[in-house]
């Protein structure tokens, strides 16, 4: 009978993560932020009654996985074992108990059945506004950010805290929007919470204790075999990034035992004074994604399959922020982190990980006004305008790097024709750069070209989000770097990688996104991948020839061979 | 009865090409295989082999309505034509960056599918237009003809023009489409503002992309079948089941064959939607599984559900993301790797895991004794009972029982210490879970409760599995309707005539603007009528009006049925109350204090549906009768049970077969699980249901 509970365990097994994912798609389909039903900024699970991650959702964002398994135990805690009832909600912003900034609201709700508790649901969303001074680098404290909510009741036994809602209604700037997506985490909870009651009455289940036991023994052997596999021994990897005024040093010690994997941060630069600052929980999300990626991708996330992959680092580094220093945009320094690790890694797991890439996000928010220099034209309109977009991934030990996407972050970009029907903003340009993706026997993945302006009589302000300005990313075995992020207005006025930037009625911003870096040396690279490249216009004949060496007579050939619209 | 009447349904697929004649009340079926050098000669060989089943001759063919694969399978094995893309400048790369995002979130050497056309075959034109549809950079007629010589020497076949807005002004589309047919005759052209006008370049482009990648060689092939019909003595209409599960006439279809991709399938879906109207279920999930996927679809009041974009060619596992969205009004399905030779292994947690590799039919599972080394689903089905090994296919492929054995102990029992039995059940729910979780996400997606539906399967290998489906969903009826291997095919028969027209015009409710409204959608009701009377000159066309509608700053729209008159005499509260009522069906509760936007509309103009008779239900009238008995393993108990073996074509209209049991026909068989029991139809389904 051993195997015929084998046989249930591995289907309930299957059922759960299906579970998650039901209760992932449900929270897409009623929110209200942008970032969270566009560019899917949002993560769901499940856990036992202890607090224990048993599955959860893949969505857009590695930076929720540890910060979810860790975020229920800090709810139990704080909510106390016997204040826990059906029917409650609890909810937070809190960027150390939850996700890594007030941006993301956590939502954990109890589950019961016939009147006994068995385990929780939680989701997180990225939300657009949380008030303060929006979403933005240049807060010098969190409580400048905008409101907290420590880890408290939001529903008690089904009634919903009117106060709290009237808090924090009056303190953002959108709160219907905010209301409306708080509603969408507590209803897809109760969605997963239905399909798991449903699940444990088809298998006769009065408790999760048997499955979570069979799930977490079998992750947890199977993540062990894999670290088990590798040389036990240890390198370290740094990262010199832009920072907000001044550089900033990333630096991981990483070590590995026969049973579990430690990335020490030891080394790495202090907090900075901008809300870069990065909280621990959001460090250990993407040091532990990058580790997962290289070594153990099949094997889903869980406590068990994530508690070998241990992460410390220095109060109040950059990469463990203590409250109260600023950590709105604590995704910039984050989305580096796997670059970090893999600078390590690569020393000892050689041909494993790709080069570096454009690492963080290239997002930015245009907050749009009637022009103010001279008097605006009737029909101008105020509106903030937020937009997802990525430069060029690292290049692999066997494949170029991916152009225009999103690494180590999963999210979507917006269409240009949604986005321009939110407000009065026109994208001029939105494309590939060529010659950007560092050269090498694999090429890095090219950055993009955006232009980025506003309808006849607006003004507006820039919100700017970048790095790699100063600091491309490197290439590996010879490659070479990827181009640098640029930023300036069409009239050629420089602007600054990161901040609030006031752009004047009948400017654009010119922006070039960073390329990955290349892997091995461009000498290499086989002639006719530099000649499909070449084709294609990823490289010009300038970089073909000085990089890649090839001659004049293929050059002809290729221009050739677009005049007739052949392929190579 | 006019002999003329005979109507054709002819479906191209993959391996087999399906031919149903329909002699008054009358079906007659043949599968031959498909001819992929010249497709036509399997209809035409098709098709001389079921009018001699009629015995009626090719001049009483008075109606042919044809479905295929051939544009589908053309995107996936790239097999187009030399084909250009002009776009607005800027935006060169739209197709080729995608959505900026991996597909697979752990995959560090994930490659994303290579867009239809590669950046060379990418040209710019300086203009554009805004949002609003105004022009902001007027197109220079100068710049289009410069284009047309670069396209004319290159020597493009076929054009596709994908502007920036252009769904909410065509007007420099179509400038483009007029210089390149007065520069270059001959050319095919394509217009995003044509063939999909909605918001969101990425869909639109890739649309208008894979339509243009086409069009050459589905003109050809419609063209060829058309002469060779001729020439076997029929000039009756011939008509072409497109995605939205409609029929259009074979000049539209030349001219947006785009349209055509999985029409197969989407035939499946009318049939299902057929019975269900015989039957008067309002709510049905179709199960439509063959030997490489699975397909699933829900039919609400006799209408599959329909959806505007889907992808094709996944390129990952059926992943999600991994294909090319196509936006096209489309029967809205769920497809997955699980069919009867998907294939199983054991991963690194000790997890069966099963699909979307398939064996094939060569060498196919490894009972068929072709060299299968893998154990397959169908290796698990004949372990467990629910196949008979000398009657396969009627009996035409011997099935090796001790080889599905090896495969299992192999493939599963020596990983995981199992016997044969325990790894075939093993392999057997994991598939079975599979599907179960497509349809349990793909109902919660669409807001729907499985509890309350009936269930219609079809397909070689549904029968097989769709009574341990119906257990794990919750689902108490279950339908079996006889002709399932030829289903799509019939459903073809099934199907009226319809188009549907769209647009995207953006608009919130406290900005509601009712000359605008009803001036659109007059245009959309004439288009959409327009292509479905060029099919009949006479029948009475209905008109469908849909808003789709969501609270503003949400992303996703719920589509909004609006009778004629509320929709051309629009009215604000009224389309607020008619939104509120489907949004609180949907999610539970309206949000209070938010405003409405809309951001599509589209009127679907269909003919009646053929008129359908109620199916009369036969009353239990004792036991049918058992030609043998077998063992059986029954998964929800976990044992092995003995069996009745009843044969389909025995039984009569009321005769009763009780689980466990499976009930044989050549085509497939229906296993019943101890849960249920079965009662024969008159009109030859078998209707399933628990036991009391």
């Amino acid at each position: 009978m051993q195997t015929m509970t084998n046989v249930a365990n591995q289907v309930m097994w299957n059922r759960l993560i299906s579970v998650v994912e039901e209760q992932a798609q449900a929270l897409v389909r009623t929110a209200f932020s942008t970032s969270v039903r566009e560019a899917g900024d949002l993560s769901a699970g499940v856990y036992d009654t202890s607090g224990q991650m048993l599955a959860q959702a893949v969505t857009g964002t590695p930076g929720h996985v540890n910060a979810m398994a860790d975020a229920v135990a800090h709810f139990i805690r704080r909510i106390g074992q016997d204040n826990i009832l059906e029917g409650d909600g609890y909810i937070t912003n809190d960027p150390w108990e939850g996700t890594g900034h007030l941006h993301d609201i956590t939502v954990v709700s109890p589950s019961f059945l016939d009147g006994r508790f068995v385990g929780f649901f939680a989701c997180t969303a990225h939300i657009v506004d949380i008030g303060g001074r929006g979403f933005g680098a240049d807060a010098n404290s969190v409580y400048e950010e905008g409101l907290y909510i420590p880890i408290m009741k939001f529903a008690d036994k089904g009634e919903v805290d009117k106060t709290l809602v009237n808090i924090v209604r009056g303190n953002v700037r959108e709160p219907d929007q905010l209301i409306g997506d708080i509603y969408a985490l507590a209803t897809c909870n109760e969605i997963g919470h239905r399909r798991l009651i449903e699940m444990m009455r088809e298998f006769k289940l009065s408790s999760l204790d048997s499955i979570a036991t069979f799930i977490l023994d079998n992750s947890r052997r199977a993540t062990i075999e894999k670290i088990a596999a590798l040389p036990a021994s240890s390198a370290e990897g740094e990262l010199r990034i832009d920072g907000y005024s001044n550089p900033v040093d990333l630096r991981v010690k990483l070590s590995i035992h026969t049973d579990h994997i430690e990335c020490d941060f030891d080394g790495t630069s202090g907090l900075d004074k901008k809300g870069i600052n990065v909280p621990l929980v959001y460090t250990k999300a993407y040091a532990c994604y990058a580790l997962k990626c290289a070594i153990a991708p099949e094997i889903p996330n869980n406590a068990a399959s994530l508690e070998p992959f241990r992460v410390i680092a220095p109060e109040n580094s950059i990469v463990n922020a203590l409250h109260p220093a600023p950590v709105a945009l604590r995704h910039v320094i984050g989305h580096m982190i796997p670059d970090t690790v893999y600078n390590a890694l690569d020393k000892l797991l050689p041909h494993t990980v790709p080069a570096e890439g454009a690492g963080c996000l290239c997002n930015f928010q245009v907050s749009v006004r009637p022009r103010t220099d001279e008097p605006a034209p009737e029909g101008t309109v105020r509106s903030e305008v937020l937009t997802f977009n990525s430069g060029g991934a690292g290049a692999r030990p066997q494949f170029d790097g991916l152009n225009a996407t999103a690494f180590p972050s999963g999210v979507m970009t917006m269409p240009v024709e949604a986005t321009e029907n939110v407000g009065p903003v026109l994208i001029w340009r939105k494309e590939l750069r060529p010659d950007s993706g560092g050269a090498g026997q694999y090429r890095g993945g090219l950055g993009q070209y955006m232009e980025v302006g506003v309808v006849e009589g607006h003004e507006f302000d820039f919100q700017a989000m970048f790095d790699r300005v100063d600091h491309p990313a490197q290439g590996r075995k010879g490659g070479a770097a990827g181009a640098a992020t640029t930023i300036e207005q069409d009239d050629g006025t420089p602007m600054k990688g990161k901040g609030k930037q006031f752009v004047p009625h009948g400017r654009k911003v010119m922006l070039s996104f960073p390329g990955g870096a290349g892997y091995g040396s461009p000498a290499k690279r086989d002639k006719h991948s530099v000649k499909r490249d070449l084709l294609r216009g990823y490289i010009s004949a300038d970089i073909a020839r000085s990089a890649y060496d090839l001659t004049d007579a293929d050059i002809r050939e290729v221009n050739a061979a677009i005049e007739r619209g052949e392929d190579i | 009865m006019n002999s003329r009447l005979n109507r054709l349904g002819v479906d191209i697929g993959g391996t087999f090409t399906d031919v149903v004649l329909e002699v008054g009340d009358t079906l007659f079926s043949t599968k031959v295989l498909t001819t992929y050098a010249a497709p036509e000669d399997a209809i035409i060989d098709g098709m001389h082999q079921v009018l001699l089943k009629a015995g009626v001759g090719a001049e009483s063919v008075g109606q042919i309505i044809h479905g295929t694969t051939l544009a589908t399978n053309a995107l996936i094995e790239r097999r187009g034509a030399k084909t250009v893309l002009i776009t607005t400048q800027g935006f060169r790369d739209v197709i080729e960056m995608r959505t900026e995002s991996r597909f697979e979130q752990y995959d560090l050497n994930l490659e994303l599918p290579e867009p239809l056309l590669p950046r060379q075959r990418r040209l710019t034109l300086k203009e554009r237009i805004n949002a609003a549809g105004e022009v902001l950079i007027p197109l220079a007629e100068a710049d289009v003809e410069a284009l047309a010589r670069t396209i004319e020497t290159a020597g493009y076949e076929s054009v596709a023009v994908g502007l920036l807005h252009s769904y909410a002004n065509p007007e420099h589309e179509r400038l483009v489409r007029e210089v390149l047919q007065r520069r270059i005759p001959g050319v095919m052209v394509s217009l995003s503002s044509e063939v999909s006008p909605q918001m969101r370049e990425y869909e639109r482009f890739n649309t208008v992309v894979a339509n243009a990648y086409i069009k050459p060689l589905m003109k050809s092939y419609l063209g060829r079948l058309e002469g060779r019909l001729q020439s076997e003595g029929i000039d009756c209409p011939v008509f072409l089941m497109h995605s939205g599960g409609g029929i259009i006439s074979l000049e539209s279809a030349a001219e947006f064959p785009v349209r055509l991709v999985e029409s197969g399938p989407a035939g499946g879906a009318v049939f299902a939607a057929n019975i269900a109207a015989r039957y008067g279920l309002e709510k049905v999930l179709s199960f439509d599984m063959g030997g490489t996927t699975a397909k699933i679809c829900l039919i609400k009041n006799h209408t599959p559900k329909t959806s505007r974009v889907f992808e094709v060619a996944r390129t990952y596992r059926f992943k999600k993301g991994s294909g090319m969205p196509i936006s096209i009004p489309v029967i809205d399905m769920v497809e997955i790797g699980a069919g009867g030779g998907s294939l199983a292994h054991v991963d690194a947690l000790n997890q069966i895991r099963v699909g979307p590799e398939s064996a094939g039919s060569e060498p196919g599972p490894a009972c068929y004794g072709r060299g299968g080394e893998s154990a397959a689903v169908t290796d698990a089905d004949l372990i467990l009972g629910k196949l008979d090994p000398d009657n396969f296919a009627g009996g035409s492929i011997q099935l090796h029982k001790d080889a599905s054995g090896d495969a299992l102990t192999r493939t599963i029992g020596d990983v995981l210490s199992m016997d044969q039995q325990t790894a075939a059940f093993g392999l057997s729910e994991v598939v079975d879970e599979n599907m179960a979780n497509a349809a349990r996400v793909h109902a919660v997606e669409n807001g729907e409760d499985l509890a309350e539906y009936t269930m219609i399967a079809f397909g070689g290998a549904a029968p097989l599995h769709a009574g341990r489906l119906c257990e794990k969903l919750g689902i108490n009826r279950l339908l079996v309707p006889p002709g399932a291997g030829v289903g799509s095919a019939i459903g073809f028969l099934r199907a009226p005539f319809s188009f549907e027209a769209n647009r995207s015009v953006y608009m919130r409710l406290s900005d509601f603007n009712p000359t605008t409204i009803t001036q659109l959608l007059n245009e959309l009701q004439h288009e959409a009528t327009g292509f479905v009377r060029t099919c009949d000159a006479n029948a009475e066309i209905l008109s469908e009006f849909k808003a789709y509608m969501r609270y503003s700053g949400q992303g996703w729209e719920i589509p909004v049925v609006l009778s004629a008159e509320h929709a051309l005499n629009p009215d604000v509260a009224v389309f607020q109350q008619r939104f509120e009522e489907d949004y609180a069906a949907l999610f539970g509760r309206t949000v209070d204090g938010m405003d409405i936007e809309i951001t599509v509309w589209a009127v679907n103009a269909t003919t009646s549906a053929h008129d359908v008779e109620p199916a009369e239900t036969a009353q239990e009238s004792g036991d049918a009768s058992v030609q043998s008995r077998r063992s059986l393993f029954d998964p929800a108990l976990g044992k092995e049970l003995d069996a009745s073996v009843v044969l389909r074509n025995g039984m009569q209209p009321g005769q009763v077969v009780t689980g466990p049991a499976a009930i044989s026909e050549d085509e497939t068989t229906i296993i019943l699980p101890a849960s249920r029991k079965a009662v024969m139809q008159p009109d030859g389904c078998v209707d399933i249901q628990p036991i009391q």
